[in-house]
């Protein structure tokens, strides 16, 4: 029968089309999503970073330990007032299209990044009011006001650098077809299929760049991105899940490496926002949830240990860290105490919580740990977006959601706990804490840095407008035959010396 | 009726049906909860940056206004602008069309490849041994979770074994091998799935056309057994089983969405629920819209061959 021989001949056809395909030098990494637009001025999504790190140079970078080094600039020097700094430029660098990277580009670049329409990047460098040419490869950036952590910015995607010539050209479609400087240049992208980079030949470091091709791969799903790693289709994947380790550690062509988190896992609390803050306005209230939880075994349940406890909004490993209020033992009696003060024994609540893995079960656990404290905690799922809205719209006792953390300790502070701060949902105000944290924009020298957020963080302690849990590890999990892989607390790849055996 | 003036009233009333698709889906995504400005927005909340959001994509204006600025530029053939990467939304639904297409037929050939001669045989065979364990099997293809059998196929095929790739997709005029292997366990996955339905539908109608009275006629005249089942009944059983078939692809078209996240293909399926994610209005109303036109013209396309196959029909 004719079906019979078709089959054989298409099952002949595919063992035979089915060996192995080697691939050389071409490092293909899985992301966790698809980034959004490839530009630097309109780029929201963190994901989308990871890209950029292989496409557009910055004229800083951070260290692993967080310090900010040159990477387009040579040097800096802050005016003795902080209201102005003059940035030397790094000699011979040029875009992918040639053109060369010079302090009029870079003029173009800031004044791009402030004047697009829907820019990101105004809220990170808007206190820049001018910028002046001093000549080819020095530029100075005047403020508006001191602003220290404008560094910081400089060395994520507002320091990134285009191309003013493929800028000018392109308009608002230059994210399909970015030119930067970074070590490699933009060949093709396929929407949620994957990102195509080349190495760029003339790129000002290229001794250090050692593969050819560098593809990224969105697959959301976990599972599939793991298993991809384990067949050989991926070699890199990024943000690994801590349910993925033991698989990863079991093979011994895999290694996994892990280092703690900018950002932190938290629960704003509804302290004055809208008619639903009544219920756990009263500060003691919040102190009772907190002393109810236990972070420790929080943790250790949920993730086997692999996360770290947090109570401050920096790492406990952080240098900003405030070290006279570590993460607290569980005190069930106390917070009932607190709570019979308050004249709110029978506490109840609503935490909303999305619908994903680790906070759903993490938001059990804290049910249970608060129902011992006598605290009923309802628990309400609702999707990311929406939860996001209602916590604007002051639509929540308390949600669950996370800050994905920023090098400078200001970014990962300042808007979160000031009274006008654009992700205070919880609208919590102090005039104390916001004098701490303004003054803190203005100071450099970091041990002066440190007394002023230490203040701050001392009120916060108290006060508790959110409940910061813990903080993740940034895993990332690649094969044995990838060397030279260091990994940083922001999660991104940096592609710089790595090579493919 | 002339067979012109047939598909000429079907084209008419494709029109206003994908105008009610496109009012109806516009309609939903508004009763979406949650802002699509702030979720454009992703973690920076500040509110010029939001504002400056809603303003640039008319999220601030009334919805009939927004669906009039959408449909004014639909009609002019401009589907817009993905809210979140900013690339034309034309320009994704055409870089993904071949991907879904390839998807479709290599799923519809795995399943026709199985389906039908299952449930050919399970009728021929029925009520013995052979016939339950087809049915069995296509139970299986009906029941297992899309999601866990391509994990499954994944593990045993990428990991274990190291044949084929686990994920990704190629296109064919890129690397023709590379693109089968990365196509053939998404099709399979797919295709099971396809395949229990046609197997049963197949298995029905050959019982049906096997107790017909021709049947029995032909069997009177001693024809030999595979003749009748393959000759006299297959031919018959298998209208209603292209019916099913095309409504099955149809299906397919609009996207596998479990499928394609697995195996990171990118498709329509995933490009849709990535939409309905990010409040991406476009991108979400674009697929919509054209799986919608995709799935009338596929049936239309059915109906034309019925009505060319059954003479019964031209009379009426």
């Amino acid at each position: 029968m004719s079906l019979t021989r078709l089959i054989t001949l298409t099952l002949a056809l595919t063992l035979l089309i089915a060996a192995p395909v080697a691939a050389q030098s071409v490092l293909r990494i899985g992301l966790n999503d698809d980034p959004d637009a490839l530009d630097p001025t309109i780029s929201r999504a963190y994901v989308g970073r990871l890209v950029f790190a292989g496409l557009c140079d910055k004229l800083f970078d951070v260290t692993p330990d967080l310090k900010i080094v040159p990477q387009l600039a040579v040097s800096h020097e802050w005016a003795p007032d902080q209201k102005s700094i003059v940035i030397k430029l790094r000699p011979g660098v040029k875009f992918h299209d040639g053109e060369p990277l010079n302090a009029e580009a870079v003029k173009f670049n800031i004044e791009r990044h402030i004047n697009t329409t829907g820019s990101f990047r105004k809220t990170e460098i808007g206190q820049i009011s001018s910028v002046d040419v001093l000549n080819d490869l020095t530029v100075r950036f005047n403020l508006s006001e001191p602003l220290v952590p404008l560094l910081a910015a400089l060395t994520d995607r507002s320091g990134m650098m285009v191309s003013p010539k493929a800028a000018k050209a392109l308009g608002d479609k230059f994210g399909l077809k970015p030119v930067c400087a970074g070590p490699y240049r933009f060949v093709e992208r396929v929407a949620q299929g994957k990102i195509v980079l080349e190495r760029f030949p003339d790129y000002w470091d290229k001794a250090n760049i050692h593969i050819d091709r560098v593809e990224f791969v969105p697959i959301t799903d976990s599972t599939a991105r793991l298993a991809s790693l384990r067949s050989g289709d991926l070699q890199m994947i990024e943000r690994a899940s801590p349910t993925d380790l033991p698989e990863i550690r079991g093979d011994n062509r895999l290694k996994v490496t892990g280092v703690p988190e900018l950002g932190y896992q938290m629960i704003p609390l509804n302290v004055a926002n809208g008619a639903k803050s009544k219920t756990l306005a009263d500060a003691r209230v919040r102190q009772a949830i907190d002393l109810a939880i236990d972070r420790d075994a929080l943790v250790a349940a949920v993730f086997n240990n692999e996360y770290i406890p947090g109570n401050q909004w920096v790492s406990p490993s952080n240098y900003y860290y405030n070290a006279k209020f570590p993460v607290r033992k569980r005190d069930v009696a106390k917070a009932k105490q607190l709570l019979r003060e308050a004249g709110q024994p029978n506490l109840t609540f609503t935490l909303i919580v999305p619908p994903e893995r680790d906070r759903q079960e993490a938001a059990q656990i804290i049910q249970a740990m608060l129902a011992e404290a006598g605290i009923t905690m309802n628990l309400q799922t609702q999707e990311n977006v929406t939860m996001l809205t209602n916590g604007r719209k002051g639509d929540f006792e308390a949600y669950f959601t996370f800050w994905s953390g920023r090098p400078d300790p200001d970014g990962n502070v300042f808007t979160q706990s000031t009274c006008k701060g654009a992700q205070n949902d919880s609208h919590y105000c102090n005039a104390e804490v916001d004098a701490f944290l303004t003054k803190a924009r203005q100071v450099p020298d970091p041990a002066e840095r440190k007394k002023l957020y230490d203040q701050a963080t001392e009120i916060l302690m108290r006060d508790i407008p959110r409940l910061q849990l813990w903080h993740r590890r940034v895993f990332t999990g690649y094969t044995v035959k990838l060397t030279g892989f260091t990994a940083y607390p922001d999660g991104i790849i940096r592609l710089r010396g790595l090579k493919l055996n | 009726m002339p067979l012109a003036l047939y598909i000429a009233r079907r084209v008419a009333v494709l029109v206003p049906t994908l105008f009610l698709v496109s009012v109806l889906i516009f309609s939903l995504q508004k009763l979406l909860p949650g802002d699509a400005a702030l979720a454009l927005a992703g973690e920076e909340h500040d509110p010029v940056a939001v504002a400056a959001i809603r303003a640039k994509y008319h999220l601030d204006r009334p919805a009939p206004v927004q669906y009039a600025i959408w449909m004014g530029k639909v009609l002019r053939g401009d589907l817009g602008e993905s809210l979140r990467n900013r690339i034309p939304v034309t320009e994704l639904l055409a870089a993904k069309l071949p991907v879904t297409v390839e998807l479709a037929i290599g799923s519809m050939l795995i399943a026709l490849a199985i389906g039908i001669p299952a449930g050919v045989i399970s009728a021929a065979r029925r009520g013995t041994v052979i016939d339950a364990t087809a049915n069995l099997v296509a139970l299986s293809g009906l029941s297992v979770p899309h999601f866990w059998l391509g994990i499954m196929l994944i593990l045993l095929f990428a990991v274990r074994l190291g044949w084929l790739p686990a994920s990704g997709y190629v296109p064919p005029w890129e690397d023709l091998r590379r693109n089968l292997t990365t196509i053939l366990l998404p099709s399979i996955v797919l295709g099971t799935g396809v395949a229990g339905v046609m197997m049963r539908h197949t298995r029905g109608a050959m019982l049906e056309t096997l107790g017909a009275d021709y049947v029995r006629t032909a069997r009177a005249k001693s024809v030999p057994e595979r003749l009748v089942v393959l000759k006299h009944a297959f031919r018959n059983a298998l209208i209603p089983v292209i019916t099913l078939g095309a409504i099955e692809f149809g299906r397919l078209l609009s996207g596998a969405v479990l499928t394609e996240q697995i195996f990171a293909i990118p498709g329509f399926g995933k490009m849709l629920v990535d939409g309905v994610f990010n409040r991406d209005y476009a991108v979400v109303q674009g697929v919509v819209l054209v799986s919608a036109g995709l799935y009338v013209l596929l049936n239309l396309m059915a109906d034309v061959l019925y009505f060319l196959a059954n003479p019964r029909l031209r009379g009426s």
